[in-house]
Order: C-alpha cells, then structure tokens, then sequence
C-alpha cells in the first residue's frame, strides 16, 4: 500500500513540474522522516556519534592497563564514584569493556552500518522510490535511538552500567549480588537489547522485502551491485538470528526476576546456598552464540559490499568473479549459522561436537579466501584512483586478511585451548571485525557522502585521516597477538598482580598511545564531516564517474527518488573500462544497443536476440574494415 | 561537573584541616586542571599546524595552476606511500616476532601440549605465508597500476580456472589443518577413565580457588552444594565414605610425569581454569562438572633452571569475567618428583577438621591435631 503512494507521489511531481504540493514540517522532514535517505541519515550519525561514546570508553580503560599505579585526579573528577582518588574501580573497568564491547558490535556497526548503506543504498542501487514499508522504517530507527538511549543511561544508575562481558553469561549476569553491573545495570542492558532487536528486525525485514519485490525494470538479482547483495544477505541472516538472542534474553530476565532457573544450577553465592535447580549456563551460551556468531558477519558481510563496490569505481574495473563474490557471500551466510559452537570448545561441550564445530568453522575459510583473492585480482592491472572512500577499502581488505588468518588458529579446537581468552582473541576479532567494519563503513561515508548530503568531503583530510587511522590500528592491534601467546588472559583490571606479567607492561603503554593518537585523529574525520555538510564543494551528479543506478537520480532529495519513471536496467553494474566503449565507465542504465562498439558475445549469454544483433553488427563492421 | 569541583574544594577548605592543606588541594586541583589544559592546548596548536600546512598546499597548487606547470599529483603520492607502509610494515612485522615473538610461552610442560605446539607451528608457518604473500601483492598492486590518464584499466571480469585454483588450494590446505587439528583435538579430550590417574579437585568461587586431593583411596568423595555450611565450604557429602580422607591444599602440587585427572567445579558463575604452561584450559560451570586430563612433564625446579629465571612459577588464573576481581584469582602451580610429591601430600590436612566433625556429631575427634586450617571461605568474604 504505502509503496504504491509513494510511487505515485513521484510520479505526480514530475507532473506538477517539482511543485511541492505537500508542506514536509520540521518534524516530518528530520525526526519522523519516512523517507530512506533521511533515515538513514539519522542512522549515521547516531551512529557516528554511539562510535565516539564507546572509542572514549576504550580510551579509559586503556589508560587503566597503560598505567595500572598511576592516579589521574581529572578522571577522579569526570566519573567520580567510578574512578575514586583518580583510579578506575576494577567494577567500573569491567562496565567500560562490556558497553564498549556492546556499543560497538551492535550499536554501531550492525545499527550504524547495515542500517545506513541498507537504508540509503537498496533503495537507490535497485531503483525503488522508498523502502517496502517507509512506516516500519521509520520505527526501526526510533527503536534504535530508544535502545541508545536506555543503554547509555545505565551509566546514570546508582551501580553503574552491565559489565559481564558483551555476552552477558549467565551466572554472572543472572546474580545480582554477583557484580555491581548485574543489577540495574544489567536490567537496562537486557531492555535495551530487546528495543535494539525490534529495531534490526523491522529494517532487516524491510531490506529483504525491498530487495525481493521492489526491483526496477530490468534489475534482476545477478545485476544487482554487490552492495544490494551484501546488505540482502545481511538482513536475511539478521531476521534469522536475532530472534534467538531475543529467546535468550527474555529467560534470562525471567532467571533474574521471576526466579526461574533456565540458567542456573547448584549455586553457592559468598557462602550462601542458592534455591536454583536444574537449569544450565551452557543453554545461554549455545543461545547467545547462535546469534553471536552470525552477528559478526552481520557485522562484515555490508563492509565487504561496500569494499567490493568502492575497489571496483576506483580501480576502474569490473570487480573479479562477480558470480564468485555473490556465491562465497552465500556460502559466508549459510555457514555462518553452524559455526557458533568454536565460541565454546573448552565450556566442557561434548569434545566431539567441538571437532564438528572446528570442521565447519574452518570451512567457512574457503568462501573468504575466495572474497580476498577476488579482491586482489580487481586491482591487478586497474587504473587506480586513490580517493579515502578506496584507502579504506584497502584498508578493510588489509585488516580482514590480517584478522582472518588468525582466525584459522582460533578456529582449530586443539589450538583454542590455550588461545582462548586471552588477548589473541581480543587481537583476532578487532582486526578482522572491528577494524574491517569499520574502515568499510567509513569506505561507504566517504565514497556516498555526495549522495548523502550533496556535498564532497575534503580529500586530504580524508587521506590524513586514513594514514594515521590505518597504522595506529595496525600498532594497537597486532603487539596484542604476542600478550595472546603468552598467555595473558582478556578483561584483566591490572597485570601487576602477576610478576610474569610485568614485561607487557611496556606494550601496554605503546598500545594505549597508538589508541590515543588514532583517537584523535577522529577528530579530523569528525571535522570533515561536519563541515562538509554545510560548506562543502557541491557535488556533480556523478562524482566518482560509477556505473550504479543512484548516481542517476537527481542530487537534491526528495521523497521518491527520482523524477519521472524509474530508469530501466539493461546490464550488470561493473562495466568499467569495456575495450571499445568511448568512456572508462557504461551506467547500468545504458542499453546495448548505443554501446555496440564495446559490446562482447557474453553480454548476450541469456539473450539470443541481442547475440544475433550483435554477431550481424560485428560481421557488417568487419566487412566495413575490409572495403576500407 | 565544574559545581561538583567547587564543592570538592568547598569541603576540603571547611575542614578542619589547617590552612595549608587546603592551599594544598586546591593547588593540586590547578596542577590538574593546567595538565589538562596543556594538552588540549598542544592538541589545538596541531591542528593549527595541520590547518596552516592544509592552506600552504593549496595555495601551491593554485599558484602552479597559474603558471601552467603540473600540480602536485596527490594519487601518486599515495600510492608511494603505500609502498613506504609495506616496507614498514614488513619490517615492524619482522621486529615484532623476533623481539616479541621470543616472550611468548616456553615450551610446553605437558604431553599434549607438545602436540598442540607442533599444531601451533605448522599452523603459523602457513598462514604467515599467505599472510605475507598476500599483504605484498594487495600494496604493490596499489603502487604497480596507480592511475594514469595514459592508460586503460584491464577488463578482466572472470577467469574460471584461476577462480577454481584459488578455491581449490585453500580448501586443501584447510582439509589438511581440520584433518591434523581434529585428530589432535580427539586424542587431548580422549575421555575414557584409566586406572592410575590422580583425581585432584579445583573449584572456583568468587575469588578463589579450593583444592580437593583424594586421601589414601585415592577417590574424591561426591559433593552435594546444597550440604556447604560455614565448615563445609566445599560442600563435601560425608555420607560417602570416600570422602572421609579427602585433603585440603593451598598449592596445586603435581608429580611430574603422572596422568593427572583435574576435575573442576564452580559454585557461583562461570570461571575458567586456565593454565597456560600446560596448554590447559577448561571452564568451570556452575551445575556442571568439567575435566581436563594432562600429564605434566616438566617440574617446576626444571623449568626455572631451563628458563634461567629462579623465581617462575607455573600458575593457574582465572579465565572467564566473574566479578570485580576476576584479574586477582590465582593460584601457584607447582610440578615435583614422586618423591617430594609424596612426602608433601602427606602433611596434608583433611577437610573433615574438628568443627566439621561435630557439626556432623561424628564422633573420634581426638585423632585431629589441634591447629586445624583455618576456613578459607571465610577468609575471602
């Protein structure tokens, strides 16, 4: 229903000749905005700004393992009861690394991530006038900002916030005698949690439905850009896993208060006998991971999109093994639902299911091996262009190889023994998904800022930005695999206690200046795009000369999208430098027959009319050279 | 945030403490505030500096614009520095795995963790292989094919048989790692019981460790948490006989080159056995008794003569979040001969102490000697 009315109010326009003939309010235009492009404009920067939250937190508590004696009395007057005398307390220290944790894999990089591109780009890169169901949108998003909102205010409540770890493990999170983070803390983390899936939920079945029924003509699924299929894949994963986690999450507010034991058995607490029977917290953790596992390539399937899509404009060529890409990201989707038990190989699972798990994990290898060696051969012989949105592809590109490796150890049962919690993991996982992610997403703001805000970002801000970004990331992240070997267990408060630990001290300080620096260097990325909104170059309508449908729709926004009809579709996205074609890119809007020079015998493997065309036009062109 | 300062030095100057002190604090709160302020300074006046050289570049790209000469070619200039970050980086990689790499564990003191080292190894050299091999490829690409308005990129859309090498090679590879680490994986948590191995008993609490040795039968009686008194910390069910001689010991003693059964027990949340010397590890939970079986190969008196460092010590932490000291719940590991094993479990006292004796109203307390451990359940509340 709603999609029609949108599409006719486009349509009507055109007609009208761009007269507004509806008056947008303040408030429907920029806070209850059902139009995609707005929505996910707000998605971004709240986004931006829950990332700048949960960087500062992992300052803090960097600061806290850069100088274990050390008292700073400004953070004794910036937190106060959480830091008395200047030092953090070793509960708040554990608050730090859960919100950090939590904010960053949900908040910004599945909310922040899949919920801009999703929102701005499946829409626009299919050739839809809005989303499947604009209302539902706009409720994704104010579901999000709730869920922000009620997670940040745990920082507000007497005990401060959950600080369990990001996966919450029942005992601990279960008992709120248990920790101080396990009170109301943890009571707001679960509510905003559930706010949080609702509002994945109603975009990811958005995305899904907008992708499945709301192609233009001519857009069928193998000329979607990789973009579309990523986030497709993303959202269809998401609308798969997340139910659970909800599952997981309304017992566990049961156990903690309704005094039911799904996950509690057996429970001596300082000395007092517990009345829980029966439950198990290996349940909770099979639940949690279920969707935990998954939830990490929610987290790098959109950023691989985007990588895939930026390399291939700025290397100015067709990315490599398209149908590869589209199958390893299916095969990445499909995996990734049976891998969640290499989480738990030493919970004391059945070992024998721990050998399956490692056999599934480390197939799921293959598909991104694939992804990575695709992705070198697009650059190889290209005509690179180095924009910031390509240096953080590449940047994404480095990190997920980097981070992937490491993944084949982790993997292993046998070798997880040992590496298991320690900072190898911790070393493993911001590289392959924090980093990657992130550096994908910024990719995604830097190449479709013009379209966003019509505007171009500075250049060499960008560059310096990436620079400084990119080698700090690399010094904070890769010393953490040698604390990994050595044994050095994760979400410790202070290594002092422990003499074997002294000589990681100095790390400790090296990786807590490279944060520092590379947070500051946020700032120059935060600068660029605040002022890039307002004063700005003005863009043209198609920037970074790209062949995707969104480069055809008009700069200024509307709701609609673009005037008139939608354009139809004729050929694949990643035309780029066709032998033969006048310029070095083909929109996917241009029908074979105005390219005839550039046109191949595969163009037409499922068109046996347009094959017959073209062999009669290449027979008639090579009788043409030969009267000449 | 600025009232909550105020009112800091408003207390401290009401105080009754002298003049002089208050002086004191607030030139302590100035010291703080002008550290701040000194940095927020410094961090400004870079940026000024970023911003000023920002202006320089553009005002010499406008002024070569004018004279018609070439402008600074910004894309090359990336691309050379992507260049200067491979060779960096390999170097930094380079220096990290000698200089760290060396401070990573020593060599494993158990049987199986020979294996997984070997594992370890093998399956370090492959992947930092790729790792390598692919790192340069991705930067020289960058530099090799930079933009040039001369030039075309080359359409190479896809190329079926290096797609299928590409995904063939790696799938050999991983089949090999699954095939070596599953076998690996299957004889480590081989669970079959043999005769002869050393029942020992952890179990974590928050924050501590307890640890059980079976007495002279060599069995560990059943525990039953609901039975944990005040005496009965563990919650040891003496209503089975294996649990009369059942000890208690403040250092994980093992004998070397013995099969060693740890079973583990929680009482509260989830914590982790983690003892990285031995390539052990296994969580403990709640309702859910776990076991990891090792035979410890090297004793602690080796490993300090092997290390040069006279005062290591095997240790056990806790890996898994549980609580606000999570960071401080240890305990010392110590591997010795047969022989010192057996003189030290002999001076072992048992759980059943006096105290526990009459709670029970068993009878023939007079066997204990008088200084019976203390309670260490009340020792860390």
């Amino acid at each position: 229903m709603s999609t029609l009315a949108v599409h006719d109010h486009g349509v009507v326009h055109h007609e009208e000749g761009h007269e507004h003939h509806h008056k947008d309010t303040f408030i429907s235009k920029y806070i209850f905005s059902m139009d995609h492009k707005m929505i996910a404009k707000q998605f971004l920067i709240t986004g931006i700004t829950m990332a700048v939250i949960a960087m500062t937190l992992s300052i803090l508590f960097r600061i806290q393992l850069a100088y274990p004696d050390k008292a700073f009395p400004l953070l004794g007057v910036l937190l106060g009861r959480f830091a008395p005398g200047g030092r953090l307390d070793p509960n708040f220290y554990l608050a730090l690394v859960t919100i950090h944790g939590t904010i960053m894999v949900f908040f910004v990089l599945t909310a922040g991530l899949s919920g801009t591109f999703s929102n701005l780009l499946i829409p626009l890169q299919v050739g839809a006038r809005d989303m499947a169901s604009p209302f539902m949108n706009m409720l994704s998003y104010w579901f999000f900002f709730t869920a922000c909102v009620i997670m940040l205010s745990s920082f507000f409540v007497q005990k401060g916030p959950a600080s369990g770890g990001w996966t919450v493990y029942p005992p601990l999170s279960a008992l709120p005698k248990a920790m101080n983070g396990s009170e109301l803390g943890m009571t707001l983390w679960l509510i905003s949690m559930i706010c949080f899936v609702a509002s994945s939920l109603m975009g990811g079945i958005n995305y899904v439905s907008t992708v499945l029924n709301m192609r233009t003509k001519g857009m069928d699924l193998w000329k979607m850009p990789l973009t579309v299929w990523s986030f497709f894949l993303t959202a269809t994963l998401g609308v798969l896993s997340f139910p659970v986690l909800v599952a997981g999450i309304v017992l566990l507010i049961f156990d903690r208060s309704m005094g039911t034991s799904f996950y509690l058995s057996d429970i001596v607490l300082a000395g007092k006998v517990m009345p829980f029977e029966g439950g198990s917290p290996i349940l909770f953790e099979h639940l949690f991971w279920f969707l935990g596992h998954p939830e990490v390539y929610i987290v790098i399937m959109p950023a691989m999109g985007i990588a895939s899509e930026v390399m291939s404009v700025n290397s100015r060529k067709p990315i490599f093994g398209y149908h590869a890409m589209v199958y390893s990201l299916i095969g990445i989707t499909v995996l990734s639902f049976i891998v969640w038990g290499h989480h738990m190989f030493v919970t004391g699972m059945n070992p024998f299911l721990g050998g399956v798990f490692m056999i599934t994990t480390l197939i799921i290898a293959v598909p991104s091996a694939v992804k990575t060696f695709n992705w070198l051969a697009t650059l190889w012989r290209g005509n690179i262009r180095f924009h910031p949105a390509m240096l953080f592809a590449i940047g994404m590109v480095s990190f997920f190889i980097s981070g992937g490796l490491t993944g084949i150890f982790l993997g292993n049962a046998a070798l997880d023994i040992t590496l298991h919690d320690t900072y190898f993991v911790v070393a493993h996982f911001h590289l392959v998904m924090g980093s990657a992610a992130i550096f994908g997403m910024l990719a995604g703001v830097y190449h479709w800022f013009p379209k966003m805000f019509g505007r171009m970002m500075d250049e060499k801000l960008g560059y310096l930005h990436f620079w400084i970004t990119f080698t700090c990331a690399y010094l904070v992240f890769f010393p953490m695999h040698f604390m990994g070997l050595d044994g050095v267990p994760r979400r410790y408060y202070s290594m002092t206690d422990f003499p074997a630990f002294n000589r990681w001290l100095s790390v400790n300080k090296f990786i807590t200046l490279a944060a520092i620096t590379a947070a500051l260097a946020q700032v120059a990325f935060l600068y660029n795009f605040i002022h890039s909104i307002f004063w700005g170059k003005k863009t043209v309508q198609n920037p970074w000369n790209a062949n995707t449908l969104e480069w055809t729709a008009p700069i200024e926004h509307f709701h609609g999208n673009w005037y008139g009809e939608i354009p139809t579709v004729y050929r694949w996205p990643y035309d780029y430098s066709k032998p033969g074609a006048e310029e070095d890119f083909i929109l996917q809007t241009t029908p074979y027959s105005e390219t005839m020079s550039s046109n191949l015998p595969s163009d037409f493997e499922d068109n046996p009319i347009g094959l017959e065309e073209h062999t009669k036009w290449a027979t008639a062109q090579k009788s043409n050279e030969e009267v000449k | 945030m600025l009232s909550g300062t105020t009112m800091l030095m408003a207390q401290s100057a009401d105080s009754t403490a002298t003049a002089a002190t208050a002086t004191t604090a607030a030139d302590a709160k100035t010291i703080m505030w002008m550290g701040a302020g000194y940095y927020v300074l410094l961090f400004l006046l870079l940026c000024v500096v970023i911003a000023i050289v920002g202006k320089i570049l553009k005002v010499y790209d406008l002024t070569q614009q004018i004279q018609g000469k070439k402008e600074l070619n910004w894309n090359n200039l990336m691309a050379i520095i992507c260049l200067v970050f491979l060779l960096a980086g390999i170097y930094g990689a380079y220096w990290e795995f000698t200089v760290q790499g060396t401070q990573s564990l020593p060599e494993a003191a158990s049987l199986h963790g020979v294996k997984i080292d070997e594992m370890f190894t093998v399956t370090t050299v492959i992947t930092m292989i790729v790792f390598f091999i692919t790192q340069i490829l991705l930067f020289t690409f960058l530099f090799r094919y930079k933009h040039s308005s001369k030039r075309r990129a080359h359409y190479l859309p896809h190329n079926n048989t290096i797609e299928k090498v590409w995904t063939i090679i790696p799938a050999i590879v991983l089949t090999i790692l699954v095939v070596f680490g599953f076998f690996t994986w299957q004889e480590i948590t081989n669970t079959t019981e043999v005769k002869g191995d050393l029942n020992i008993e952890i179990t974590g609490h928050q924050f501590a460790w307890e640890l059980r040795y079976p007495g002279k039968d060599n069995k560990l009686g059943t525990i039953n948490y609901q039975l944990v008194t005040g005496n009965n910390n563990l919650g040891i069910d003496y209503s089975d006989r294996n649990s009369f001689d059942d000890l208690r010991a403040d250092t994980l003693v093992l004998p070397v080159n013995q099969s060693i059964r740890l079973n583990i027990r929680s009482q509260d949340v989830i914590h982790s056995c983690y003892m990285p010397h031995f390539r052990v590890q296994m969580n403990a939970v709640p309702g859910l008794p776990t076991f990891f079986k090792f035979t410890p190969t090297i004793t602690t008196e080796d490993m300090r003569n092997r290390l040069n460092q006279p005062d290591f010590e095997y240790m056990l932490y806790c890996n898994k979040i549980c609580g606000g000291a999570h960071y401080n719940m240890k305990k010392v590991i110590r591997v010795v001969s047969v022989l010192e094993y057996q003189q030290w479990i002999a001076q072992q006292k048992p759980y059943l102490t006096d105290a526990l004796k009459k709670d029970l109203k068993l009878a023939g307390t007079t066997n204990q000697q008088k200084n019976t451990p203390q309670n260490r359940l009340a020792l860390n509340n």
